[in-house]
This record gives C-alpha cells, sequence and structure tokens, in this order.
C-alpha cells in the first residue's frame, strides 16, 4: 500500500473581515475551508470542484502554505508541513508546485521566458546537468514551445503558449504534486484540449500528482481519478471519478451534474434538469446545519440543525449528507 | 413570409495602426420570432462583431460595415447598417434588445435598479417616474427576484451576479423586443446559476414571441438551447444548419475537430481528447485559401492544393446545412469516422 | 448612516484636539522666544519676564493648553490690572503686536480669503470640469490638443510667476486695476462691482493653477468610465449620447472630483498666501504670513494654524459624507 504523497485532514481556513478605517474592528469570519479532509496518491489527479466561494481555490493554496491553515494538518511526503516556516518550507516547494489561472496575470511581463523558468533553479540554488539553458529548452520543447524563443517576452506569446510557459516552469523542478488551479478555464476552447493532454502525458512521465482545482465538470471528469465536490467551505462528496459521475448520492452533486451542459441536443432537451432555487449564501455568514439546506429541496428540520459529518458509505465513496440520494446502480 | 432579421453579406473591418482587421466577413443568416440561432466561435472568431453591428453599436466613423442587417417590422423593413443612427437607436431597447457577459459591472454602481429599468421604459413610454418604477418591479417579478418591490429600490452592488443577470434580462425586456441578442449571457455564472438563466431566456422567449440570437464558446450550451446553428472561424461562417445537423453530421472540419475535443460530463471511458493543432490566425494577415487550413488534418486530402489558393465558399451540403469546406460529402463523412 | 455620521463626527473632533495640542507643543518646543522678540527696545531681563508673564508663556504648555481650550469657549481676559483686555468667545488669543483680539483679526481676513477661494473655486470648476470633458470628447483631435498645451501651461507655471505676470502684463498695464486701490476690500454686498475688481485677476490667477489639473483629471475620468460595461448597457438601451453623456458617463467620471475638490477647497481656505501678497489682499495668507515672518506673533500663528487645521478636517468629513451621497456603495460602512 502506498503513501499518500498528500494528506489533508481537518483543514480549515478563515479570513477575518473588519470593518476598516482608523478604528477598525473585526466585523466577522469568512470561513473559506472550514474543515476538508483529502488524500492524492503517487500519479493520481484529484478534481476538486465546487461554484464560487466554495473554498476549492482556497484549499490549493493552502494546501501549498501559501496560506497558513487556521486549523487542521498537512502532510506532505509523510511529512507534517502543517506548522513550518515560511524558511523551512522553502526546500520543500521543490517538490510542490502550482499552475495558475491566468495565463496573462501570471508571468512577470518585465521577464523573458528564460528568465521566468531559469528562476525556480535560481531560487533553490541548483543549476541543472548540462547547463540551466539547456534545461530550459529542453523544457519548453516538452511543453510544446519553440526553444528558440527563449528571449522572448509574456506578451509575445498567445494565451495557450502562456500557459504552456506556466507548465514549464511548474516541472522544471520535477515536483511531485502539483496544484493546478483553473488552468484551462481561461483558454479558448479549441486549446483546452492541447493543454488539457499536455498535462496527461506529462503526468504519465513523471508519475506526477495533481490536484485539480476547476469548477468545468466536464473537463474534471476527463482529467480526474477522482473528485471531490464542495460546497462553501465543506466538502459535499468524495468519490471515484465513475462512482460519483454514475452513481452521485449528494443532493448538491447532483444537482451540479445536471446542470452541466452536454454538447449533443437529444441529451439536452430529454434530460431532467434539477434547478436550484435562490442563491449562496455568504460565506460570511454560512447556514446553520449543512450548509447545503437553503437551496436543498429534500432539507428536512435535522439538515438546519445538525452538521452531517463526511461519512463513508462505500469503498472509496464519502458523503456529507442526512439523507443521501439513493443509490441507481 | 421573412424572418425577422435578415443579415446578407455583412462584412465589418476595424482600421488599426497594425492594418486593417478583418473581424467579419460575408456573414449572411435569417432568424425569426420563436427561433433561437446559437453563433459559436472562439475569440477572434468574430462572433460578436457581427452582432454588435445588427445592434448598430459600432462608432461609424471608426468601422467600415458594408452589406445589409433587415429587421422587418411591422412598420415596414430597417436596414440598421444603412439606416441614420437616429433611427437605429430608437430600434435599440425597442425593436431589438442585448444583453453581455458580464453582468458585474453592467450596471450602473450609481442608479438603483429600478431607475435604470425605469429609465430603460420611459425612454418608449410615456409615463412618470412612479409608474416606471411599477414597470420595473413586475418585470423582476417576471424574471424571478423574490421580494421584487423591495428590492427595485437597492442598487446593483446589492444583488450576485446570477441575480444581476436577471435585472440584465429585465432591462432587455421591458419594452417587449422582437429580437434578443445575448452575448455570452452565463460564461460568467456558475453552472447552476447558468442552468437557472438559459430557462429563463427559454420561457421569456416563449413569453414575448422573441427572435433570439445566443452568442457562445461553449457547445454545450448551444446543445441546449439552440434551433439552428453558426459556426464561426476567424471572421467567417464555416457552418451553418439545424442543431442536430450540426452535432450529429458536422460538415466542417473546424466543427468535427471542436466536437472532438470537448470533454463530456457523459463520456466516462477516459479516451484521449483529439485536440486541434495550432492557433486560430490573426485576423490583421488572414492567409490566402481557407483561413483553417494551418489547422486542418484534412486539408491534404482536397486535390490541387486548392485549400491553399482558393477561399471556399459557403455551399449548402445538405438541406438548410451549409458549409464552407473543398471536402466532398464523402471525405467529410470519412472525416466524422464514417456517420 | 447615522452611526456613520457620528462615528466620523466624533473622529473628527479627536483629530482636532490632537492638531491643537501639536501646535501648541510644537511652539513650547521651537527655541525663539517670543517674550524675548516681542520686548522692544528697552529691553532688560525684568522686561522679558514681564513680557513673559504677560504673554502668559510663564506658566507650564499644559496650562497655557487648557487656558486657550477655555478660551475658545467662554472668552477671555489677557493682560492685568489697567491693561486687561476682554476677547470674547471664541478667543483665539490676543495679539500683543497689533492690539487686537486674534478672533477679531481672523473676522477682518476670513472674508477676504473666503471670497478669494470661493471665485477661484468655482470657476476652476467650471474652466477646468468643462474643458476636460470637452477634451474627452474631442480625444486626440484639436481641441484636445490645444486643452493639453493649457494643461501644460498651467500645471508647470508656478502662481507667483504667474500672479505677478499678470498683474504687470495684464491688470496693472491695461489699466484695470489702479494700483493704489489693489486689494483694496469691498463689501460684496454694498459694492459689488468694487468688490469683483479686486478678485478678479486673482481669481484669475489661481483657477489658472488648479483649472490645469482639474482638467486633466476630468478628461482621463470621462475617457475611463466611457469604456466602461455600463456605458455599453446604457447604449444597446437605445439611450441618445447626450443622455448617456449627462445621466451615465459623467455621474460616474466627476464623483471622484468631490473629493479633490472639497479637499483643495478646504486648502485655501487657510490662506492663499502667494496670491494674497501678489494682489496685496488681507486674507488670512496675509496675516499668517506677517505673524510668521515680521512679527512672531504666536497668537495669531497659532490661530492661523488651527483654522487652516479646521477647515480641512471638515471638510474631509463633508466631502466623505458627500460621496456616499453620490456612491451607494461607500453606504455600507
Amino acid at each position: 500500500m502506498t503513501e499518500p504523497i498528500l494528506k489533508v485532514t481537518g483543514l480549515k481556513k478563515h479570513f477575518p473581515v473588519s470593518t476598516g478605517g482608523a478604528f477598525s474592528k473585526k466585523k466577522g469570519v469568512v470561513k473559506a475551508v472550514d474543515g476538508v479532509d483529502l488524500e492524492v496518491f503517487p500519479g493520481q489527479t484529484i478534481g476538486l470542484v465546487g461554484e464560487s466561494g466554495c473554498g476549492k481555490t482556497t484549499v490549493g493554496r493552502t494546501v501549498l502554505k501559501l496560506y497558513e491553515p487556521t486549523d487542521g494538518t498537512i502532510e506532505f511526503n509523510g511529512e507534517d508541513i502543517t506548522k513550518l516556516t515560511p524558511r523551512q518550507m522553502k526546500p520543500r516547494r521543490a517538490q510542490m508546485q502550482m499552475i495558475f489561472q491566468d495565463p496573462f496575470a501570471s508571468l512577470n511581463p518585465r521577464q523573458t521566458v528564460g528568465t521566468l523558468i531559469g528562476n525556480t533553479f535560481d531560487i533553490q540554488g541548483i543549476t541543472p546537468e548540462g547547463g540551466k539553458v539547456e534545461e530550459i529548452q529542453r523544457l519548453m520543447k516538452r511543453v510544446g514551445l519553440n526553444p528558440e524563443h527563449i528571449n522572448r517576452y509574456p506578451h509575445e506569446f498567445s494565451g495557450g503558449q502562456r500557459q504552456r510557459i506556466g507548465v514549464a516552469r511548474a516541472i522544471a523542478l520535477k515536483p511531485k504534486l502539483i496544484v493546478a488551479d483553473e488552468p484551462v478555464s481561461a483558454l479558448d476552447v479549441s486549446i483546452q484540449a492541447q493543454v488539457v493532454n499536455l498535462l496527461e502525458d506529462l503526468q504519465e512521465e513523471f508519475n506526477l500528482s495533481y490536484l485539480f482545482v476547476a469548477h468545468d465538470l466536464s473537463v474534471v471528469q476527463h482529467i480526474s481519478d477522482r473528485v471531490v465536490v464542495m460546497y462553501l467551505g465543506k466538502v459535499m462528496e468524495d468519490a471515484d471519478k465513475k462512482d460519483l459521475f454514475l452513481n452521485p448520492r449528494h443532493p448538491y452533486t447532483k444537482a451540479l451534474l445536471s446542470a452541466v451542459p452536454v454538447p449533443d441536443p437529444k441529451i439536452g432537451r430529454a434530460r431532467e434538469r434539477i434547478i436550484l432555487q435562490g442563491d449562496l449564501p455568504s460565506p460570511v455568514n454560512p447556514p446553520a446545519g449543512c450548509v447545503f439546506n437553503t437551496r436543498c429541496w429534500k432539507a428536512q428540520d435535522k439538515c438546519r440543525t445538525e452538521v452531517p459529518e463526511l461519512l463513508t458509505i462505500n469503498t472509496g465513496h464519502k458523503l456529507a449528507c442526512h439523507f443521501p440520494e439513493p443509490a441507481s446502480v | 413570409m421573412s424572418a425577422f432579421l435578415e443579415v446578407k453579406n455583412l462584412t465589418v473591418s476595424f482600421p488599426t495602426e497594425d492594418g486593417l482587421v478583418q473581424a467579419s466577413n460575408d456573414i449572411s443568416f435569417s432568424v425569426d420570432r420563436g427561433e433561437t440561432l446559437a453563433v459559436v466561435g472562439e475569440s477572434g472568431s468574430g462572433k460578436s462583431v457581427t452582432s454588435l453591428a445588427v445592434m448598430g453599436l459600432h462608432n461609424r466613423k471608426a468601422t467600415n460595415i458594408s452589406g445589409s442587417a433587415v429587421l422587418n417590422l411591422e412598420t415596414g423593413p430597417v436596414d440598421v447598417i444603412s439606416a441614420p443612427e437616429e433611427q437605429v437607436r430608437r430600434l435599440r431597447g425597442k425593436a431589438m434588445s442585448m444583453i453581455f457577459q458580464d453582468p458585474m459591472s453592467a450596471l450602473h454602481p450609481y442608479y438603483s435598479i429600478g431607475d435604470q429599468l425605469s429609465e430603460a421604459w420611459r425612454l418608449y413610454n410615456d409615463g412618470d417616474k412612479k409608474a416606471g418604477f411599477k414597470r420595473a418591479t413586475e418585470m423582476l417579478e417576471l424574471v424571478g427576484i423574490p421580494d421584487a418591490s423591495k428590492r427595485v429600490k437597492e442598487f446593483p452592488h446589492q444583488f450576485s451576479g446570477g441575480m444581476r443577470q436577471r435585472v440584465m434580462i429585465a432591462m432587455a425586456l421591458i419594452n417587449n423586443p422582437s429580437l434578443l441578442i445575448a452575448d455570452e449571457p452565463t460564461t460568467a455564472l456558475d453552472v447552476t446559476v447558468q442552468s437557472q438563466i438559459l430557462k429563463l431566456l427559454k420561457d421569456m422567449q416563449k413569453e414575448f414571441n422573441m427572435a433570439v440570437i445566443l452568442i457562445t464558446h461553449d457547445l454545450g450550451v448551444v446543445a441546449e438551447v439552440a434551433d439552428r446553428v453558426n459556426v464561426m472561424y476567424a471572421g467567417k461562417i464555416v457552418e451553418q444548419g439545424g442543431a442536430d445537423n450540426i452535432y450529429y453530421r458536422p460538415d466542417h472540419p473546424y466543427t468535427i475537430g471542436l466536437l472532438n475535443s470537448i470533454p463530456r460530463v457523459d463520456q466516462l471511458d477516459g479516451k484521449r481528447l483529439i485536440a486541434i493543432p495550432g492557433q486560430p490566425p490573426s485576423l490583421i494577415n488572414l492567409p490566402q485559401g481557407c483561413s483553417f487550413r494551418s489547422r486542418c488534418t484534412f486539408a491534404d486530402q482536397v486535390a490541387g492544393n486548392l485549400c491553399a489558393t482558393v477561399s471556399p465558399t459557403l455551399d449548402e451540403k445538405d438541406s438548410a446545412h451549409f458549409s464552407r469546406c473543398h471536402l466532398t460529402e464523402k471525405q467529410l463523412v470519412a472525416a466524422r469516422g464514417g456517420k | 448612516m447615522l452611526k456613520y455620521l457620528l462615528r466620523r463626527v466624533s473622529a473628527t473632533i479627536v483629530v482636532l484636539t490632537l492638531i491643537s495640542m501639536s501646535v501648541f507643543l510644537i511652539f513650547d518646543v521651537l527655541p525663539m522666544d517670543p517674550a524675548r522678540l516681542t520686548c522692544g527696545k528697552a529691553c532688560t531681563p525684568t522686561v522679558v519676564e514681564a513680557n513673559r508673564h504677560r504673554l502668559g508663556l510663564d506658566v507650564p504648555v499644559q496650562v497655557q493648553y487648557g487656558r486657550w481650550v477655555k478660551g475658545l469657549f467662554v472668552g477671555r481676559t489677557y493682560g492685568e490690572g489697567q491693561a486687561e483686555i476682554k476677547c470674547s468667545a471664541p478667543a483665539f488669543g490676543y495679539s500683543f503686536n497689533r492690539h487686537e483680539c486674534v478672533t477679531d483679526l481672523l473676522k477682518e481676513a476670513f472674508p477676504v480669503t473666503l471670497s478669494l477661494a470661493l471665485g477661484a473655486f468655482i470657476l476652476w470648476l467650471l474652466v477646468g470640469v468643462s474643458l476636460g470633458i470637452v477634451a474627452a470628447r474631442f480625444k486626440n483631435r484639436w481641441p484636445d490638443r490645444v486643452s493639453n498645451v493649457f494643461v501644460l501651461v498651467g500645471t508647470s507655471l508656478p502662481t507667483f510667476i504667474s500672479g505677478i505676470l499678470i498683474l504687470l502684463f495684464v491688470a496693472l498695464k491695461f489699466g484695470f486695476v489702479n494700483p493704489i486701490d489693489l486689494g483694496k476690500w469691498h463689501n460684496p454686498f454694498t459694492d459689488p462691482i468694487g468688490w469683483f475688481n479686486t478678485f478678479i485677476f486673482p481669481w484669475i490667477t489661481l483657477a489658472l493653477a488648479y483649472a490645469a489639473t482639474y482638467t486633466r483629471f476630468t478628461r482621463s475620468n470621462v475617457i475611463e468610465t466611457s469604456s466602461e460595461d455600463y456605458i455599453r448597457t446604457a447604449r444597446a438601451k437605445g439611450l441618445s449620447e447626450k443622455v448617456i453623456l449627462r445621466k451615465h458617463t459623467l455621474r460616474a467620471a466627476l464623483a471622484p472630483i468631490v473629493t479633490i475638490a472639497g479637499l483643495d477647497f478646504a486648502g485655501l481656505l487657510g490662506g492663499a498666501i502667494i496670491s494674497e501678497g501678489i494682489f496685496n489682499l488681507p486674507g488670512l495668507g496675509r496675516l499668517s504670513l506677517r505673524a510668521v515672518l515680521i512679527d512672531y506673533d504666536l497668537p495669531v500663528i497659532v490661530a492661523t494654524t488651527m483654522l487652516a487645521a479646521i477647515f480641512v478636517v471638515v471638510m474631509n468629513l463633508v466631502v466623505d459624507i458627500l460621496y456616499a451621497y453620490i456612491d451607494p456603495r461607500v453606504r455600507v460602512a
């Protein structure tokens, strides 16, 4: 039995909200992440999905210690990194990297591609075998960029190419885990497939683990092995990919899946849609009990008062719901 | 009987410092009341530019527009492209309306929702502020905003993204338009909210018997709502037809490529996506011949290097199904995988 | 909203208290000794001591401050015995140099400064904002280029140069102003023409500098606002360009100007030292200048400093409230 490369238990990240001004007071707390458990095994892709405000991006960043967790533990590579200082984290960061969503904002416009990728080596004080420039060009080629463009600036590349630069930067130090935060959402449809394929190829080649954060369920379905569904800072359902998509047990997951449009008119017209009423509650003031109860069509008194625990209902299928949907298989 | 909107040979280009941007070329289509036409394309395809031309929202001094876009109103046909600006302005918000992509920034932050809705109504109707607010409240109820009479006095920042888009829809429909153009109306919204908004649009279309043009890059959304589809690439319509034809019998390598490259929630076989290689071309220096050639995996099947030299025309391949491609019907069937 | 107001008003009072205390502390720490400076020809240590007592400087600074604050509310008596003088509330002090209650000096000087500031303010707002709107509408065409030149000149030319140039080559040269009457105060209600004559050229001088900045600011704001999504929505609704400009674009573009204008105006209320100097206007600027450079008249210095601070702080509050009225997003506080 292999050990998970990343193990997260009871992760919480709360952001204080203050009144602002000279005499500012704490007004409340945004519970962006409120008790999340995750496991990522080597070579595996965990898809983390949810809508805006669910906390998935915050999880991705906290796991890499870009934010300090408010509570819970993070174990990376068998080591508890929860309380490590930024200085202590630095050497470990070579093993855990991130790919960002916005290919326009995530690259320093004043640095050449060579510098952008080369920085990763410099920060860790590593000189790659065979020379830095050669390694950078090799990386560029691997991600599908022309190595002769090493001295060009980001604005000279298209969105898809910039994202490839981001990928090259992330794999430069041969990490074990990459957190990909909506890596294809900002790209044109015909380019998305190129980048998705690239990520899959790299995973196979380097036995990479991905924590793939996204809101696009179609992409998540395609690339993930397991999927974790989040809502307002909590995990609703956590299952094997096929299990989740064929046999969703949580009402939110079901509603989410029924809302995803399918590029097939016959299916599109025939599908029974579960339309959720109302708006997402504010993360400063999440509902009591089950956070989903205000929009759930089967909510009962128990849902409004008791927080459902994340329980394992089947091998590898976890659920946080008092009244799960019946199994369809 | 002519359709409500008939666009013929619409061409839009912008002179810029770097050259002439040929944003859309030779666009022809029609939409009738009760019909939904989806315009699908990626960035640079020209899908938004065409609709802005229909609405008369381009700066005439900075844009070269030719062709025609005729609205067949009860009072007679009006060609938006050649009609005087003042006449076109009076069609906006009344005969035709448009909603845009980002609801968060589409409303004026300083005026209440009621003020902004009322303004739209009072532009074409006689009535005082009170009457305007009453109509505004009615519209808010129609688009499903709870507690409408209270919320009508509130300000945009007090509404969520989905709610704001509903307000935009209410504003677009307040004067009973016959044509509604929705430019990526749900792209910035969560998927569950998207579902709500698409259903609302469909319901409103029935209620007002409108012609609807939906612009999007999401082929899933198109499948859900469209009767007919225009697939656009590099400023031209490359395929045009009924939704079933486009999805089940695509007649253009770009459409085929798109359909093969998008993952689907209902396909769990883990098959590798077949990506379209390369990138969309610059609209300033369009290549000679077919604009899609550099990315087309079937171009070499065409005899005599035609794709490189001759720009294909939009030909009818099937009933009401057009495609801009040199490949023969047989070759296209093979390209689809033999269906 | 009420809670917000109460919070702001109490914060304002705290700030004013802190400012007044600081002013006292600063002057206490300064090495100059007003008792010696104002003692005149027959200056012996006894006379200096008597002077010090007369000026109220022989008690610790906190007592001085306490007396001053008390004077603000109930008035104060200065000097002793026969030389006793009573200044009624609000008593900002007594100027032994000029033998007058400071409050009276302020009362004389303030209308002058107010006239100067108000007139210039209206002039620069009208000119600056209108020019900015025109420049934005005709972006990169000749009206824009002309206004650009104006902006350049206005922002580069300091008032002590522009003021003198205007005075010499316009006002005096063409005989608009009689040098004897330069800076003479006329009551605007009884002699409006005289009043106008006195102030027109100082107004132009001041407005020139400020209008240039406002033109530039308005221009860039209008251009930026015009590309906002909600302007596109307004156009799609069928509104005419005129209505869009007036109701939608300008409302959003000019809102930040409220803040800046308010503070600029408040700053001027404390005294436009240079302009008052050039045009010989007996305003607060001249008053404080004389008190600092010539007389070292401590009570006047303290009073003018405090007054300037009060204007700025109060205007800050006014501007914030106004802005909350204009922009509903700010009201959430």
